[in-house]
């Protein structure tokens, strides 16, 4: 059971890392604003999802548990928000051509 | 492993806090700013010191940071006042020797430390018991060392006065700050709307379990403070004019408060700032609730800058 947690775990943060990265790397390549925003979400959003999915078996407790989705659901919250006042505000300063 | 990850966190905040240095532009140096104290704060928690990494999210990035951001919008356009704040390249190249070789000063002293360090730790959680809290760094802010705390507590109300007194006189009284229009729709409204609860929550929470285990008035104080913002910002709540009673109570409550307690150690107990044995629990809660509406007044105040509309 233990074997199987670990295995659960460090699958899971992997691919959480692995969005993080891939994040990254589209925030840097990607060529304009609103398919970096799109990019940036992906990793906010499903990697740290997935990283906290990791982490819930080693919590210590469903109190820790529920703290750490209530951060992931916070961090969701946030990050749609501001995603979306800044690809409003670039919508409405650049009219697409 | 663990070495690797604290030397990857050091590069990263020496690389942001260049970054911020170098980079061209106010906006991008706030951010690298925020970043640099996120980074930071997980340095404290590297170190152990949760209370501090708190302070400096809630704080030092937080806070400061929108203050920053305030600030940058507002000098927008301002060329001639930026020109006239610009220091010099030879005052900065004076600030940066001197900071290096305070910098340099710190590691040495640091680096060169007996093993074991001297520490007051096991001292300062030795007497806990008689104050009744678990957590020693609230023992040490509220009781060993409570004559500082207050002294930073005063601070913040003098920070107010002082922002307030940037007041045209014909605006004394009005109500800080820009006027956000209403949004009635959108993303930020529907945050608006949807986080102040769980952030009141959350924020008294912390205030809270300040005395038992990591956190405390400014760290609670300041979630208290972002949801007000928040709400502002989004147009949904008015502040206040500066003329209000309520909120002048609010902002000193917390040292006023503070101050009361310590008098009346005088009559309770040994003298100013000392708690009666087994009555200290109660009297510094009360000092943190009023301190915690106080750190939330002044910090939305302080973002709100000085009074500038008419009430």
């Amino acid at each position: 059971m233990n074997l199987f947690l670990t295995l659960f775990s460090g699958a899971a943060i992997t691919a959480g890392v692995a969005f993080f990265i891939a994040g990254t790397v589209a925030l840097l390549r990607f060529p304009d604003p609103l398919s970096r925003l799109h990019a940036l979400t992906k990793a906010d959003s499903l990697g740290l999802g997935l990283i906290v999915l990791g982490l819930l078996p080693w919590a210590g407790g469903w109190l820790a548990a529920l703290k750490l989705i209530l951060v992931w659901l916070l961090v969701l919250l946030a990050g749609a928000t501001a995603t979306q006042m800044i690809a409003e505000h670039i919508r409405r300063s650049e009219p697409p051509p | 492993m663990s070495l690797v990850l604290d030397v990857m966190l050091a590069l990263a905040v020496i690389g942001v806090a260049g970054w911020t240095l170098l980079v061209r532009g106010n906006f991008p140096a706030v951010i690298g700013f925020v970043a640099y104290g996120l980074l930071l704060a997980l340095v404290w928690v590297r170190l152990g010191a949760v209370d501090v990494a708190l302070t400096e999210a809630a704080l030092g990035a937080g806070a400061t940071g929108v203050l920053l951001l305030f600030a940058v919008v507002r000098l927008r356009g301002g060329k001639a006042e930026i020109d006239a704040a610009t220091p010099s390249p030879p005052q900065r190249v004076a600030a940066a020797i001197l900071c290096g070789v305070v910098g340099l000063g710190l590691a040495v002293a640091m680096l060169n430390l007996p093993d074991p360090a001297p520490s007051l730790a096991a001292e300062a959680t030795r007497h806990l018991p008689l104050l009744g809290v678990g957590n020693p760094i609230t023992g040490v802010l509220m009781a060993y060392r409570g004559l500082d705390t207050l002294l930073e507590a005063v601070v913040l109300v003098f920070a107010v006065l002082a922002i307030w007194s940037m007041a045209p006189d014909r605006r004394w009284g009005a109500i800080p700050g820009p006027l956000f229009p209403v949004q009635s729709s959108g993303p930020l409204s529907l945050l608006a709307r949807v986080l102040p609860p769980i952030g009141i929550v959350v924020g008294i929470h912390i205030a809270w379990v300040g005395a038992d285990a990591p956190g405390g008035k400014f760290q609670g104080g300041t979630i208290l403070a972002a949801m007000g913002i928040l709400a502002w910002v989004a147009g949904l709540w008015r502040l206040p004019p500066v003329a209000s009673r309520g909120l002048r109570w609010a902002v000193v409550a917390g040292p006023l408060v503070f101050i009361g307690v310590g008098l009346l150690g005088f009559v309770i107990a040994d003298g100013f700032l000392s708690y009666p044995p087994g009555f200290a629990k109660p009297l510094i809660l009360l000092i943190e609730a009023a301190m915690t509406l106080s750190v939330a007044a002044a910090i939305v105040l302080m973002v709100a800058g000085p009074p500038e509309r008419p009430a």
